[in-house]
C-alpha cells in the first residue's frame, strides 16, 4: 500500500469497567482507504473497541483521533456526523419501520429541515425529503436485487437474517461516512452468503471509497478482504501484519488454542 | 415468524435461483417475494369484510379527516340539545389530548405518566393570563401561543430527567410530577404568602375566548353551551392533526420512531437522542396545554382535581385502545371512549350497552352455531327458573329491580333476582365469586365450559343489576378495564395499531 494518511488513530487507549481492564494501552491506526480486520477470541475486547471509537463508551485513558482531530468525549451522534458509521454484532435495526425508512432515518445527521418547516412542508423541506428518499434508494440499490423493489415498503422484521445484515450496512452508509466499522458482518451466514459479503466489503471500498475496520471470526473472510490484520487478546494487541503473519504468529495460535492444556499442572 | 423463511425454504433455492437472481428472465413474483409477502397475505382477511378493508385502505388520510370534521359539524345541526353539543366538545378535547400523548408514548416511546399535568398547566396558565386573579386580561390571540409555549417549556423541564431515565424510572418521575402539580394546585392559595392558584376552590371568572375584539361567551341564552366553542376546538384539532401528520413524515418523525425502536442504534446513526426525547415531551405538553386553554375558557373556572389520575387513565386508555403510534387510531379511541363514558353515566343506557356487549361477545366467540343457541337458551331457562323459585320463596327477593322502564329493564325484572333490600354481604360475595368463576372458566375446555358459562353469565347479570348499577362511577372504570383486557387478548396492538415485533 502507498503511504497514506492515518484516518483513525487510537493512541494508548485503555478502557476499564471498575477493576476489569477490557482494553489496555491499545495503539491502532487505520489509513485512508485501508481495510483492517480485528480478530481475537471471545472477550478479547473487539466490540468494546468499536464502542470506544463510536463514543458509546468513553476511554479511561488515551486519545482517539479521527481525520486529524480528537473525537474523545464527543457524543455518539456527533462522532457519526464526523464520518464514522457502524453496524452491530447483535443486529439493531428499527424492526417496526420499513426497510426504506430504516435507511432514511440514518440521514438525520446531514440533513437539517426543522420541525416547523416540516409542519409547513416548505419547498426546501420537500426538496430535502426527496433527496433523502433518493439517497436511501441509492444505498439500498448497492446491494443489487437483495434489497430492491417491493422490499422497500416491508417492515424490517420481515427480512431474512442475511438481509438484515445487509440492511444494517445500507443504513450505516446512509450517514455518509468516511469510515465504516463492521461488527461481524458474516456472522450467522451460510457459505454462499459469506462469499457474497466478502465481495461486498471489497466493493464498499473500491466503488464507494469507504475506509473499513471490520471485526470478523470467519478466517476466510478475513483472508479475503484484509490489507492488515490486528489480533487482540484480553484487550492487548498481540499481533499485527498481513493475514499470513498474524495467522502464523505463535501468540495468536496460543490465544485461540491455549498453551497446550496437558502441560498445565 | 418471517425471519427465517429463507432458511426454511432453502431446498427450493437451487431450483429457482437461476430465475430469481440473474438476468432478464426473472419472473414477476419470485420465491423470495412470495415468502416475504406471505405474512401480508395471511394477515389480509378474506370475504366481503376483507374486500371492504382493502377498499378503505386506498382512501387517503385527508379524506378521512374531512369526513370526521364534516360529521362533527353535523352534530350541532342534528342535535339541538346543549348537552349533546357539550359532549361533542369534550370528545374533541379528548381527541387533542390523545394526539398529544401519542407523540410522547406512541412515537417517542417514553412512558409519561405526568401527561395530564400539562393539560392542567395550560388551563391554569390561561386562567392566570385572562382573569381578575391578577387583573391580567390578554387577548386570546396572544394568550394561546403564550400558553402553548409555557406548556412546551414545562414539557422540556419535566423531560430533562429523561436524558438519563427510561421505562419504569421515567414513569415514576413523571407520576411524581403530576402529584406535585396537584399538590401545588390544591395548596397554591398560600404559596409563601401569595395566593397563586386559588387552592382547592380553584380560579373563577375566567375570560371567555375572544377573537378580533369580540368575546365568545361560553353560554348563550340561559346557560346553554355556545356551539362556537365546538368549532374552535375542531379547528384546533385539524391544525394539530395535520401538523403532527407532517412532522411524522419528516426526518424528526422518523427519528422519534427510531428512538422508540432502539435508542442506542438511533444515537449511533447520528440522531441526537436526548434532544429528540425532550422535543417529543415538549410537543406532547404543548398540545395538552393548548387543550387546557379551551376548557378553562369554556368552564370559566379551573380546579386542580380536574387534572388528576382518572383523566390520565382515560387518556391512556384512548391511546392504547386506538393503537399507540397511529394518529387515526388514537382519534378513534378517543371518540369511542368518550361516547362510552357518556353512555355509562345513565343506568338505562349502560344496561342496554352491558347486555349487548355480552351477547355480541358470545356471538363473536361461538359464532352462529348450535352452541350459541344452547348457551342463550340455557341462560334464559336458568334465569326464569331461578327467578320463579326465588319468587315463590319470598316476594321481596325479586322485587328490587326498579329504575327506568323499557324492554330490557322489564325483561331483566322478570329474569334476574334482585332483592328489595339486599343484605350487605351480597355485594362483595357475589362480586368476588364472579371474578373467581370467570378465572375458573378459563381453565375449562369443551362442553364443560359451555355448561359452566351459563351460571357465570347469570352471575354477571346479577352483579350488574345488584351491585354495579347502584354505583355508576366505579362501574364506568370497571367496564373500561374489562374492555381493555378483552382488547389485549383480541387485538394486542389496538384497533388501528400496526402489529409490532420486539425481537425475532
Amino acid at each position: 500500500m502507498p503511504v497514506a494518511e492515518k484516518l483513525l488513530d487510537l493512541q494508548g487507549v485503555s478502557m476499564a469497567f471498575g477493576g476489569l481492564k477490557v482494553i489496555d494501552g491499545l495503539d491502532l491506526h487505520v489509513d485512508e482507504g485501508e481495510i483492517v480486520s480485528v480478530i481475537g477470541p471471545n472477550g478479547a475486547g473487539k466490540t468494546t473497541l468499536f464502542n470506544l471509537v463510536t463514543g458509546v463508551y468513553q476511554p479511561t485513558e488515551g486519545d482517539i483521533v479521527f481525520a486529524g482531530s480528537s473525537i474523545k468525549g464527543l457524543e455518539p451522534h456527533q462522532i457519526t456526523r464526523r464520518g464514522i458509521a457502524r453496524t452491530f454484532q447483535t443486529l439493531r435495526l428499527f424492526l417496526n419501520m420499513t426497510v426504506r425508512e430504516n435507511v432514511m432515518a440514518a440521514a438525520y445527521g446531514h440533513t437539517k429541515a426543522g420541525v416547523f418547516r416540516s409542519m409547513l412542508r416548505t419547498r426546501g423541506m420537500r426538496q430535502e425529503e426527496r433527496e433523502i428518499r433518493e439517497l436511501a434508494e441509492k444505498r439500498l440499490a448497492f446491494f443489487g436485487e437483495r434489497l430492491m423493489g417491493y422490499r422497500w415498503d416491508q417492515p424490517a422484521y420481515s427480512l431474512s437474517y442475511a438481509n438484515r445484515r445487509r440492511l444494517e450496512i445500507a443504513r450505516a452508509t446512509a450517514t455518509n461516512p468516511r469510515m465504516l466499522l463492521l461488527d461481524e458482518p458474516a456472522a450467522g451466514m451460510n457459505p454462499k452468503e459469506t462469499q457474497e459479503i466478502t465481495e461486498l466489503i471489497a466493493k464498499l471500498r473500491t466503488d464507494a471509497g469507504y475506509t473499513i475496520l471490520v471485526i470478523e471470526h470467519d478466517m476466510h473472510v478475513v483472508e479475503g478482504i484484509s490489507d492488515r490484520v490486528v489480533a487482540l487478546d484480553h484487550g492487548i494487541k498481540i499481533a499485527e501484519g498481513t493475514f499470513e503473519q498474524v495467522a502464523t504468529s505463535p501468540k495468536v495460535v496460543e490465544a485461540y488454542l491455549g498453551t497446550g492444556g496437558m502441560a498445565r499442572k | 415468524m418471517g425471519g427465517y423463511d429463507d432458511e426454511l425454504t432453502r431446498p427450493l433455492e437451487g431450483a429457482l435461483e437461476a430465475s430469481t437472481s440473474e438476468g432478464p428472465t426473472s419472473p414477476a413474483v419470485g420465491r423470495d417475494e412470495w415468502v416475504a409477502r406471505h405474512g401480508d397475505n395471511r394477515a389480509r382477511r378474506g370475504g366481503p369484510l376483507g374486500a371492504l378493508e382493502e377498499r378503505l385502505r386506498v382512501v387517503p388520510w385527508w379524506a378521512w379527516l374531512t369526513l370526521l370534521v364534516a360529521i362533527a359539524c353535523l352534530v350541532p345541526v342534528a342535535f339541538d340539545s346543549g348537552y349533546v353539543r357539550r359532549v361533542a366538545f369534550d370528545i374533541v378535547i379528548y381527541m387533542l389530548l390523545a394526539l398529544g400523548l401519542n407523540v410522547v408514548v406512541g412515537w417517542g416511546g417514553l412512558l409519561d405518566l405526568g401527561y395530564v399535568a400539562f393539560y392542567g398547566i395550560g388551563a391554569y396558565a390561561y386562567a392566570l393570563l385572562s382573569s381578575d386573579h391578577y387583573g391580567v386580561h390578554l387577548p386570546t390571540i396572544v394568550t394561546i401561543p403564550l400558553v402553548v409555549m409555557i406548556g412546551a417549556v414545562a414539557g422540556l423541564l419535566v423531560g430533562l430527567p429523561s436524558r438519563r431515565l427510561t421505562g419504569d424510572y421515567l414513569a415514576i418521575v413523571t407520576l411524581f410530577f403530576l402529584q406535585l402539580f396537584l399538590t401545588i394546585g390544591t395548596n397554591g392559595d398560600d404559596l409563601f404568602g401569595h395566593n397563586v392558584t386559588g387552592g382547592a376552590n380553584g380560579l373563577l371568572k375566567i375570560d371567555p375566548l375572544g377573537f378580533f375584539g369580540r368575546d365568545l361567551p361560553a353560554t348563550t341564552g340561559g346557560g346553554v353551551f355556545n356551539v362556537a366553542y365546538l368549532y374552535v376546538v375542531l379547528a384546533a384539532f385539524v391544525v394539530v392533526f395535520v401538523a403532527l401528520r407532517f412532522v411524522n413524515l419528516s426526518r424528526t418523525g422518523r427519528a422519534w420512531r427510531s428512538l422508540r425502536e432502539d435508542p442506542l442504534a438511533a444515537e449511533v446513526m447520528g440522531m441526537p437522542v436526548n434532544w429528540l426525547k425532550l422535543m417529543s415531551f415538549a410537543f406532547g405538553a404543548a398540545i395538552a396545554a393548548l387543550s387546557g386553554t379551551f376548557v378553562a375558557a369554556l368552564n370559566s373556572s379551573v380546579f386542580p382535581l380536574s387534572f388528576s389520575f382518572p383523566l390520565l387513565i382515560i387518556v391512556y386508555t384512548m391511546v392504547i385502545l386506538g393503537g399507540s403510534g397511529s394518529q387515526a387510531g388514537v382519534v378513534i379511541g378517543a371518540i369511542l371512549i368518550g361516547i362510552l363514558l357518556e353512555l355509562l353515566r345513565d343506568p338505562g343506557d349502560s344496561r342496554v350497552l352491558f347486555y349487548s356487549v355480552i351477547v355480541l361477545g358470545l356471538v363473536a366467540a361461538l359464532r352462529l352455531s348450535i352452541r350459541l343457541t344452547a348457551v342463550l337458551g340455557g341462560l334464559f331457562v336458568f334465569g326464569v327458573a331461578l327467578h320463579s323459585i326465588a319468587g315463590a320463596v319470598d316476594d321481596s327477593w325479586v322485587n328490587g329491580s326498579g329504575g327506568a322502564g323499557g324492554g330490557v329493564a322489564d325483561f331483566m325484572a322478570n329474569w334476574v333476582v334482585v332483592p328489595t333490600e339486599p343484605a350487605a354481604w351480597i355485594a362483595p360475595v357475589s362480586y368476588v365469586t364472579l371474578v373467581a368463576m370467570a378465572l375458573f372458566l378459563t381453565l375449562l375446555r369443551g362442553w364443560v365450559r359451555l355448561v359452566v358459562l351459563v351460571p357465570v353469565l347469570y352471575l354477571a347479570a346479577f352483579v350488574w343489576e345488584n351491585v354495579m348499577l347502584a354505583k355508576p362511577e366505579p362501574t364506568r372504570y370497571i367496564i373500561l378495564g374489562v374492555i381493555l383486557i378483552a382488547l389485549m387478548i383480541l387485538r394486542p396492538s389496538g384497533l388501528l395499531g400496526e402489529k409490532r415485533v420486539e425481537i425475532i
